[in-house]
């Protein structure tokens, strides 16, 4: 059960009121915090759980379907405890920021530079933060719902002809 | 009085050891770099993006294309996620099959990093020799799939079909002559003079930095880091299975040529202990609503050929929910982490590429170094840029 995971517990002691949500899926925890805590929650299971590998950061555009468009993801695995641990904090279209895991694991340098790149969030006091794939005068953001399959300013892809 | 001036250098993408899509921005100071700047996206597919417009089905043979050094383990890390999110059980044969295959991509991912990067260091013998050795595999791959490289053999719940009968003796036969053949290259290489002085004190980059900056598989356990995901977090029933992890001490080239070595020989005693315990049986799911019927219910009975036509065009609604599976790829952790909204497409997929992330220490691995040591730094990172690009 999510509510006996050793870091749930631990969070719901020291960050009571940042936590949003914990679910437990297919034996998977997620913890959902607010965005303005997020770098304290981070750091905190870092040096004291010792989730000491940033496996991923990535992004979910949830355009039409949730209030707050986008939801950060933070996939953490403890080398030391072989424990994994999923840290989720919602960001808003109108105030599309959110503080940079670079100052907690430099892992997090290029893996958000991707999600601007691609879904156009900004990280608040990333070292470099630049496009990472699609070239520096790339217009729009292709992991967001809203941008077309086929690229823009193209019809839709109809089939084959013949 | 005799004043310096530093120099910026494009190394790459038609440099040979940057693979064709890769560019370094090198700032020089004589032949000692300063400073990398990576400059990665020439091959950008946007597979994250055609994935949320497929059924889970029909992704699938995109991913054997991210790292076409190692299809299987690529499509392996890709139904273990779906599977995980359908709660379904693989027979055990499957599961045999999928190991023997997941360590054979093993084996053909490393030959092809040594034969290149011991090519890029200038040492051709064992870049023919392994090709030689990879050519079996290829064959392996082309005996039970039909295709070379983009195998596309493994299925939610399975496998597309069993493996035929002379699958077995192949295997075993290149197995039994494998160890002899790593031998072969380790005296071409490990004792020599001109290659230990390419590679030892070389890329060196601690075990603190490694994990900080993310880094994974042989790249991670060449810094000392004891940690496999085939052994710390088991899947596919590798928990049954008895082998090894290495480990280096020094961090440098050196250290990370030796584990994958290593591991080869360590690849070759798994497959050995499944095919042993390969037993007769089932290679899919009983689980109509996700598998696909055998092909003679598909040509024989219109009931066969509906429920074919219904899974290929309409797919299988998946429930609603998150997981993330990682796997332990050569290149390191390959992971998939998929959202899924009860349909049967993907709402998002995202693929945690072991390159993309292995790669961003690059710098901190080269700086300082000599510019003709970068060729050996990039390639003892084994970087497959399709998997960084996506």
């Amino acid at each position: 059960m999510a509510e006996n995971n050793r870091a749930v517990v631990k969070l719901k002691e020291k960050f009571a009121s940042s936590i949003v949500e914990v679910v437990e899926f297919r034996g998977e925890v997620t913890v959902t915090i607010k965005k303005e805590d997020l770098l304290a929650v981070l750091a905190f299971l870092k040096q004291a759980l010792q989730f000491n590998l940033l496996t991923d950061v990535t992004a979910i555009d949830y355009l039409g379907k949730r209030e707050e468009r986008f939801m950060m993801v933070y996939l953490l695995y403890s080398i030391p405890n072989k424990d994994r641990l999923r840290i989720k904090a919602a960001v808003s279209e109108a105030e599309c920021h959110i503080e940079s895991a670079t100052q907690v694991w430099a892992a997090a340098n290029w893996l958000e530079r991707e999600v601007y790149d691609l879904f156009g969030i900004t990280f608040d006091n990333h070292p470099d933060l630049r496009r990472i794939l699609m070239t520096p005068d790339w217009e729009g953001y292709p992991l967001r719902k809203d941008y077309p399959l086929q690229g823009p300013d193209r019809e839709p892809y109809k089939g084959r002809l013949s | 009085m005799a004043t310096t001036e530093k120099m910026t250098l494009n190394m790459g993408p038609q440099h040979p050891s940057t693979h064709g899509v890769l560019r370094l921005v090198l700032e020089l100071d004589g032949e000692v770099i300063t400073k990398i700047t990576p400059d990665i996206g020439y091959l950008h597919r946007g597979v994250e993006k055609l994935s949320e417009h497929r059924t889970y089905h029909q992704v699938l043979p995109l991913t054997d294309r991210l790292d076409y050094l190692a299809p299987m383990h690529n499509n392996l890390g890709y139904i273990l996620t779906v599977e995980k999110l359908l709660d379904i059980q693989v027979p055990e044969r499957a599961q045999t099959i999928r190991i023997i295959m997941a360590e054979l991509t093993r084996l053909e991912s490393h030959l092809v990093w040594l034969a290149t990067h011991a090519l890029d260091i200038g040492a051709m013998t064992v870049f023919l020799y392994a090709f030689r050795e990879r050519e079996v595999i290829m064959e392996t791959y082309e005996l039970i799939s039909g295709a070379r490289m983009t195998s596309n053999f493994f299925r939610a719940g399975g496998l597309s079909q069993d493996v035929p009968p002379e699958f077995e003796k192949k295997v075993r036969d290149f197995i039994d002559a494998m160890p002899g053949n790593l031998d072969q290259y380790e005296g071409l290489l490990t004792t020599n003079p001109i290659w230990l002085k390419r590679t030892i004190g070389n890329g060196v980059i601690t075990a603190e930095d490694a994990i900080d900056i993310g880094i994974t598989g042989p790249a991670l356990r060449g810094s000392g880091v004891d940690w496999d995901l085939r052994r710390d977090n088991p899947y596919s029933g590798y928990e049954n299975y008895q082998f090894q992890v290495p480990v280096g001490e020094k961090c440098d080239t050196f250290d990370r040529y030796k584990v994958r070595l290593v591991e080869m020989r360590e690849a070759c005693k798994i497959v050995t202990q499944a095919l042993d315990r390969l037993k007769p049986g089932p290679v899919l799911a009983d689980c109509p609503q996700v598998c696909y019927p055998p092909k003679e219910n598909v040509y024989n009975s219109i009931e066969g050929l509906i429920h074919h036509f219904k899974i290929a065009s309409e797919g299988y609604p998946v429930p609603e929910g998150e997981v993330y599976q990682g796997v332990e790829n050569p290149k390191g952790e390959l992971g998939f982490y998929i959202v899924s909204d009860g349909s049967s497409k993907p709402y998002r997929m995202r693929i945690r590429p072991p390159s993309f992330v292995n790669l961003q220490a690059i710098e901190k691995m080269a700086k300082g170094a000599m510019i003709a040591d970068l060729v050996a730094v990039i390639g003892t990172l084994d970087v497959v840029l399709g998997e960084i690009d996506r």
